[in-house]
């Protein structure tokens, strides 16, 4: 038994939704997929299956649609439209990601759909909220990105370069972790008092609030952060951070020693790599070791204490560019340095700290005759575990079984698609 | 759904109409990764009580004295970043090095649901309350731990912070040009993240809790959180064998899954002004290219996707020229007017103080905190009908509600108090 065992949600299909039911799928949520009679057009996302697009076997859709089942119903028509009131009667839960206005002008809105469900939770997650006048805007990924504020941060030190997005459709997803977290509050309401209720999640506010400094340093300051290569935007320029190390793989240095003996470590280190000689100054980090203290704030106070973090900066660089980014990773953690390796999603999915935790997973494909390695649990609770208990749905697949339920047989199922 | 324990235990429904009203969360979290979590369930009524060391003034989180500041003052209580991530919370002081701290901890447990932190693993454990103390405390406590790499396998002493949990899990590297050096978040997007998934964890808990009565440990790794943002990639390498590291990767600002192009920023008029511009299909491209209205852009070999992704670099040269002599909002309103995905690369000041889909949803909501007024925070995305969050109550300063805490919760009277501030215990 998982978290949401027992909670039946209704999604009607939408590929910046899709990650939500997913989300909660996952968990135990017996999720009923709605989708038109062409399907959902991210059934034609690449990469596919051997990279054959021809059998619409979409790895984007084989990703984001676990733990669910699906149905189709065109719900222009109106033998449909009361197929998805008798649906909604047995389901806890709707999400949606329909143009503001679409399911009032279907009768599907929640004031309809809560006279036959009253305790109905509708979690509607549009681009911009149901209610703000940006809210008929047309979005993408990117535009949710560039106009909510994290394109702002991201990029490079050479401001001729655009900003760019982070990969992965982060904004879709960011927004589905909001859908869920109301999602789940709202259940948790729900089952404190048995009320159900309406939510307007806005996917540009949820850009928005994920910006960190950005949106606080101007809200409480003032100030405009600028983008800066590998770390973080801040108003003003600061030193780079990223590293090319021997194997052409990147390094993030991030934070220096905080120790004497931290500083004795790393003098150690070069000179074992016999790169002592490379870095005269490396002197003050051996000084460093017979110190009391050595506080961060005395940088450009102490002029021992300037030299001994220029010093630090130096020899993790030079350590870094001589070693192989794993090498490096590891090496400086067991010192105690907090530095990482940038590695693509396929080298951490294979790191042998994820692999040990088990988060490769194996997902039964019966018509392919094998299973598939999936990505695993986000977060492991241990008495509610996380599963994928089926692989993606195929177009109408449950239509039997979840139309049947509701009373229609097979004739009746052709006047709904 | 079925009735809650949680309910009957505290006899009745939530306090003030409040969705969350009847939890109360033991919260060590601090910094984003942490803190940002408890945010959301603070903002929706759970009580949630922040545990700070008195000797060193609650400074393991850092940011309590780290700017931005709203004026020249400086110390504990003037971090506005802590200030945006801590509205709605408690704050109390615990000194957690003395028998008598542990012992008023372990009272504090005993009346609460949850018991969260985002220390390094293990710290909580020897301070003397890791699992099986808490569960001794108290049988059904739920326990949500947040660190990078977990408590368990080969990098669970290691350390980490935002970026390098963003280069350990591929988020980094998926964010760049394919001949450049990693570009990267210019912010802490898993600490953002991070504290979401915590708080998902959290619910997930309490909602199991609610039906089972029964608590747990979530060991929370942030790491596998941002590895799970990147589906679509990692099945292409364990069904097709593609690696992400080769030459037309990463994508920049590009979209090959769904292909589209133009897909792109481009610069405009203006000081490092830019807009995004996506055509999502031919019709887009269609009207796009109407609005262009010159030659170069009716050429027959746009017309297809095709044609648009093999002459992606001229074409996206061709709609710079276009773009780079106009004003960003210009080209958002009238593209966007057209029906054609698009937006203005908002800098602060744009998408916080002249955005109408920001301050039409009341993304901004000013609090009152007690030594620095008021002040502007991030709000939530999301409204409810019934039980909307509420954000009015600042940060708290270090110790803030700790008599409060204390004599309300646990019954301490005056004297007791005063005894306990008097032994350095509170």
């Amino acid at each position: 038994m998982s978290a949401l065992t027992g909670t039946r949600i209704v999604e009607i299909a939408n590929e910046r939704l899709a990650y939500a039911g997913k989300m909660m799928g996952d968990m135990g949520a017996e999720v009923i997929l709605v989708e038109g009679p062409a399907g959902d057009p991210s059934r034609g996302h690449p990469p596919f299956l051997e990279d054959d697009p021809s059998e619409q076997e979409s790895l984007y859709w084989w990703h984001y649609n676990t733990s669910k089942r699906a149905v189709v119903l065109d719900l222009e028509r109106p033998a449909a439209r009361e197929a998805f009131k008798k649906l909604i009667e047995t389901a806890d839960m709707l999400i949606e990601s329909e143009a503001p206005g679409r399911l009032a002008s279907l009768g599907l809105d929640y004031d309809e759909l809560s006279k036959v469900k009253p305790d109905l939770i509708h979690i509607s997650m549009t681009p911009f909220g149901r209610e703000t006048s940006r809210k008929d805007e047309p979005v993408v990924d990117l535009t949710i990105l560039a106009g909510g504020g994290p394109v702002w941060s991201c990029g490079y030190d050479d401001h001729s370069i655009p900003p760019i997005r982070g990969g992965g459709n982060q904004g879709y997803q960011t927004g589905c972790h909001y859908a869920v977290l109301s999602a789940l509050t709202a259940i948790f309401h729900h089952g404190v008092t048995g009320e159900g209720q309406f939510v307007d999640v806005s996917m540009h506010a949820a850009a928005n609030i994920t910006t960190e400094m950005s949106s606080y340093f101007y809200l409480i300051a003032g100030e405009t952060v600028v983008r800066q290569t590998g770390r973080h935007a801040m108003p003003m320029m600061t030193m780079p951070v990223q590293i090319r190390c021997q194997d052409g793989r990147y390094a993030t240095t991030g934070m220096p020693p905080r120790s004497p003996k931290g500083f004795g470590d790393l003098y150690d280190w070069l000179d074992e790599m016999g790169l002592v000689s490379e870095l005269p100054e490396a002197f003050f980090l051996d000084k460093a070791r017979h110190r009391e203290s050595i506080g961060f704030a005395d940088i450009g106070v102490d002029d021992e204490v300037t030299a001994i973090y220029s010093a630090a900066r130096e020899a993790i660089a030079l350590i870094c560019q001589n070693s192989t980014a794993d090498d490096f990773f590891n090496g400086a953690q067991a010192l105690g340095i907090t530095v990482g390796a940038v590695l693509s999603p396929e080298e951490a999915y294979e790191n042998p700290h994820f692999v040990a935790r088990g988060y490769q997973v194996e997902v039964e494909h019966p018509e392919l005759g094998r299973s598939v390695r999936y990505p695993g649990a986000p977060y492991q609770l241990p008495a509610s575990p996380w599963r994928i208990s089926r692989r993606a749905p195929r177009l109408g697949e449950h239509d039997e079984e979840i139309l049947g339920e509701l009373g229609y047989d097979a004739d009746a199922r052709k006047e709904l698609c | 759904m079925t009735a809650s324990p949680l309910a009957s235990r505290h006899g009745s429904a939530t306090p003030n109409g409040t969705a969350l009203g009847s939890i109360r969360i033991c919260d060590f979290t601090g910094q984003l990764a942490g803190a940002g979590a408890t945010k959301w369930l603070a903002a929706f009524g759970a009580e949630v009580i922040r545990i700070e060391d008195p000797v060193n003034h609650g400074l393991w989180d850092v940011l309590r004295n780290m700017a931005p500041f709203p004026d020249e003052r400086r110390g504990p209580d003037f971090g506005g970043g802590f200030n945006n991530h801590n509205v709605e919370k408690r704050g109390i002081t615990l000194n957690l090095r003395t028998d008598r701290g542990k012992e008023i901890l372990a009272e504090i447990i005993q009346k609460s649901d949850v018991v969260s932190e985002n220390f390094a693993a293990g710290v909580l454990d020897r301070w003397g309350f890791g699992w099986d103390r808490l569960q001794s405390i108290r049988e059904d406590i739920i326990y949500v731990s947040n660190c990078g790499f977990g408590h368990t396998g080969p990098y669970a002493a290691y350390k980490t912070w935002g970026p390098i949990v963003q280069a350990m899990s591929g988020l980094t590297f998926t964010s760049g040009l394919p001949d450049q050096e990693p570009a990267g978040w210019g912010y802490s997007y898993m600490d953002h993240t991070g504290g979401m998934y915590m708080a998902l964890a959290m619910l997930f808990a309490l909602l199991h809790k609610q039906r089972t009565g029964e608590g747990q440990w979530v060991d929370l790794s942030c790491t596998e959180a941002g590895l799970s943002l990147n589906g679509p990639a990692i099945l292409d390498w364990t069904v097709n064998q593609r690696p992400s590291r080769r030459a037309d990767r990463p994508e920049g600002n590009r979209s090959a899954s769904p292909p589209m192009a133009p897909h792109g920023i481009f610069e405009c008029r203006g000081d490092d002004d830019w807009v995004s511009i996506a055509c999502r299909n031919d019709a887009d491209w269609a009207v796009l290219a109407g609005l262009i209205d010159v030659g170069w852009a009716k050429e027959a070999r746009w017309k297809t996707l095709a044609g648009r992704l093999e002459g992606q670099d001229e074409l996206e040269a061709k709609l710079s020229a276009w773009t780079r002599s106009q004003d960003k909002f210009d080209i958002q309103r009238r593209v966007i007017a057209a029906g054609v995905p698009s937006a203005a690369v908002q800098k602060p000041a744009e998408r916080i103080d002249h955005d109408p889909g920001t301050s039409e949803f009341g993304l901004w909501p000013e609090v009152e905190h007690r030594k620095m007024g008021p002040l502007r925070v991030d709000g939530l995305p999301a409204h409810f009908s019934k039980t909307d969050w509420k954000i009015e109550r600042g940060g708290p300063c270090v110790g803030q509600d700790t008599d409060e805490v204390l004599g309300s919760l646990l019954g301490y009277d005056a004297d007791e108090l005063a005894k306990l501030h008097e032994e350095g215990v509170i």
